[in-house]
């Protein structure tokens, strides 16, 4: 893939001539391509137990008999998978002094979305003045979790410290030969959260917070696992709205939650990669599999999902319904601009009695973008009295722009009642020129009305992200009207 | 000095000739009406005073505060103290009333250089400017326009009104749709608007609103000319002998 050699080879001449750190670096990084090898430096690396080595393994071989989904409304040119690296030591980033040397038009970013002084610093790297106490911040939370046993770690430490639980859900919710992708990460896998909530906890406080202070270099083959015990709830946040950016092109990441009896999952994602130069060059391949599992009766898992960047994002967060009474949400804003392409959207799985779900999507796009929404609504055998609410709005900005909705319906079980509503709707030019009477300007005014399209997406998310995402929403849309 | 003068004022639309030559002043404090049969040009008037795209002008010209207008985009225009209450106010679905309001008014303020309000003073503000206009909380709370009755409609668009206090607003058919109890409420509301510094041009098919709003002049357009000029008693007549002689004028 031209694409991709490209792009590491470019980020690696760079920083040999910037940064001057060739050598460690290179000690670091498993070899070029992807072999059974390269699954052994990787495990060897983290020093993991002969179990995790062969489930990687296992994975690997599937992988080489499987082949790339093709069935995405998304273009690119193909893949070379043996031309990448798929491991490297996490890089010191290099440390900044100031704000000022930070690239201006970041800065101007961070203002627009309002996020701290701090907090900018922390983002953009720049060393941070032992006076802020971001690390007795972190410690305080560390300790508020330790007190009522929620863990929360790297997947690397979690299978160090608690192999027993690892071992008993890794792989349980996004099975090791589930898709191309899929697969791949679990063979190659090196970066990523555990959170273990114990039965009758309810997290003290959102998993975000700390996530946003802790933000760390995001792993190109994440794998992210929540186990949420009996009658315990957590919200988790992932990602960020200040745009990063990264040297892998290619990103495969799984995310797992499981909820047993009477638990809950909130997880929120926020995602603002790097969408490519104007052409739509150099952006981030963003192949994801995130599924959530409510093994329990009456559990609930809720996804909602703010996605802004990436040049091409394959992404179907979903539920599986499987103890009685539970119930899964899904609420999606997806905004393309630029070349961006989207192909986004749900599986919902009734197999339990009496068990519902609610999809709220919402596409907005811009320029020359395309974006699909792509959902299945299943409803097993013995699943009785299912209730599910679909509702798809696409809204497009200008007319160089596409919106798709492909819905999949399944039922085997005819007292399901299952409904679908979607829309596709323009800004329309009295909608633009009512708000420009009344002094809101151009790009404020499409930011408004876009906001006002998300709304009950929006409220889903947690307040201090709500604000931020209401804003993200404006300036994804920038240089789309005029 | 006028706070508008419109000299030969002509505007087309996709290549036709709407407005044939207008010319028309109005000073701070004065509230004109515009008075003319369907298709005259009222509505093109007072999208040409906003700056809406696709109505263009052709020859003459609009001067607003010794301004040319014809510098100012839409929102420069809103910013500069020109308001137009829609005949039919525009929906946007999941922008409360209030959201909007506040958005409204900020961007004005900072177009102005002036401060943005905080979120506190500007609810007292709004809720000041709300009652008089029988508009409760409860409706500041709904996307705005949308599943709004006739009345209440034309209620927001005056509230916004009263909030934004525009140099010159324009009133464009702002009793269609209004059954007589709403049309006082709004007039009354219009009407606590009056001041010297303000100037109110109220275009209106029917004479019935300048009972509530009366004007210090009256004008009759028709086929894109001001074909009359006169005191408020010229509504009146025109009640009377209705369009019929002046579009024969035209013609």
């Amino acid at each position: 893939m031209a694409a991709v050699r490209e792009t590491v080879k470019t980020v690696g001449e760079v920083e040999k001539y910037k940064y001057g750190f060739t050598t460690d670096i290179e000690s670091d990084k498993a070899p070029l391509g992807l072999t059974e090898e390269t699954v052994r430096f990787i495990s060897a690396k983290k020093s993991e137990p002969g179990w995790l080595l062969e489930w990687r393994l296992a994975a690997f071989r599937r992988w080489l008999t499987m082949e790339e989904p093709k069935w995405a409304k998304v273009s690119y040119p193909p893949i070379d998978f043996q031309d990448a690296y798929y491991y490297a030591a996490p890089k010191q980033s290099v440390k900044l002094n100031s704000l000022d040397e930070v690239d201006p038009k970041l800065l101007e970013t961070y203002k627009k979305l309002g996020i701290p002084l701090t907090e900018q610093k922390m983002l953009a790297g720049v060393a941070v003045d032992a006076v802020f106490d971001s690390v007795s911040v972190v410690t305080t939370f560390k300790e508020k979790l330790r007190e009522v046993g929620v863990i929360f770690c790297p997947m690397s430490e979690a299978v160090r410290d608690h192999p027993e639980l690892v071992q008993k859900y890794l792989g349980s919710v996004v099975p090791t030969s589930d898709n191309f992708y899929a697969t791949l990460n679990s063979a190659v896998f090196s970066e990523g959260s555990f959170v273990y909530i114990p039965e009758g906890v309810r997290c003290p406080m959102e998993l975000s917070t700390y996530f946003r202070i802790n933000e760390k270099q995001t792993g190109q083959f994440e794998r992210t696992l929540i186990i949420a015990e009996k009658g315990s709830y957590v919200s988790y946040l992932e990602g960020c709205t200040a745009p990063q950016r990264d040297e892998n092109q290619l990103h495969a990441a799984v995310v797992e939650l499981v909820t047993l009896d009477d638990a809950e999952i909130k997880y929120s994602t926020v995602q603002n990669w790097y969408p490519g130069d104007e052409d739509g060059k150099g952006g981030i391949y963003n192949f994801v599999t995130k599924r959530g599992d409510c093994r329990g009766a009456n559990s609930k898992i809720s996804w909602t999902q703010v996605e802004t960047g990436s040049a091409i994002t394959w992404k179907y967060p979903s539920c599986i319904l499987r103890g009685d009474n539970s119930r899964g949400e899904f609420y999606s804003i997806a905004i393309s601009n630029g070349r961006q392409q989207v192909d986004s959207g749900t599986k919902m799985i009734h197999l339990g009695r009496n068990t519902s779900s609610r999809i709220v999507s919402k596409g907005i796009s811009a320029g020359r973008s395309s974006n699909t929404y792509r959902g299945l609504v299943s409803v097993h055998r013995k699943a009785e009295n299912v209730r599910n609410f679909t509702q798809c709005d696409s809204l497009l900005i200008g007319d160089r722009c596409s919106a798709h909705t492909v819905p999949y319906i399944e039922t085997k079980n005819p007292s399901a009642v299952l409904e679908h509503e979607a829309t596709t709707s323009k800004i329309s030019d009295d909608q633009m020129f009512y708000c420009r009477q009344r002094g809101i300007g151009e790009e404020e005014a499409v930011a408004l009305i876009v906001n006002g399209f998300c709304r009950d997406v929006l409220q889903q998310l947690p307040m201090e992200f709500a604000v931020e995402a209401q804003k993200l929403v404006g300036i994804s849309l920038e240089g789309s009207v005029g | 000095m006028d706070m508008l003068e419109i000299k030969n004022l002509h505007v087309s639309v996709d290549g036709k000739e709407i407005l044939k030559g207008i010319d028309l002043d109005i000073r701070a404090g004065e509230v004109h009406a515009i008075m003319g049969p369907n298709g005259s040009g009222k509505s093109t008037l007072s999208y040409v005073l906003s700056g809406r795209e696709g109505y263009e002008v052709t020859e003459g010209s609009i001067r607003f505060r010794g301004r040319d207008l014809a510098e100012l985009n839409v929102d420069e225009r809103a910013a500069a103290g020109i308001f137009l209450a829609f005949q039919y106010p525009i929906e946007i679905p999941g922008v409360t009333t209030m959201t909007f309001l506040k958005t409204a008014l900020n961007a004005q303020r900072k177009a102005r250089g002036e401060a943005e309000l905080d979120a506190v003073r500007f609810l007292k503000l709004v809720r000041e400017k709300a009652k008089p206009l029988n508009v409760p909380d409860e409706m500041l709370k709904r996307a705005l326009n949308v599943g709004f009755s006739g009345g209440e409609k034309k209620r927001a668009e005056i509230l916004q009104m009263a909030l934004l206090e525009p140099a010159l607003a324009v009133l464009d058919e702002t009793d269609s749709g209004l059954d007589i109890d709403a049309l006082k409420t709004v007039a009354a509301g219009v009407n606590a608007l009056r001041n010297p510094e303000r100037a109110m041009l109220v275009i209106t098919h029917y004479q019935r609103l300048l009972d509530y709003i009366v004007p210090d002049a009256v004008h009759v357009l028709s086929g894109g000319r001001i074909v009359k000029t006169g005191g408020k008693e010229l509504a009146h007549e025109l009640e009377k002998t209705g369009y019929a002689a002046y579009d024969a004028d035209a013609a």
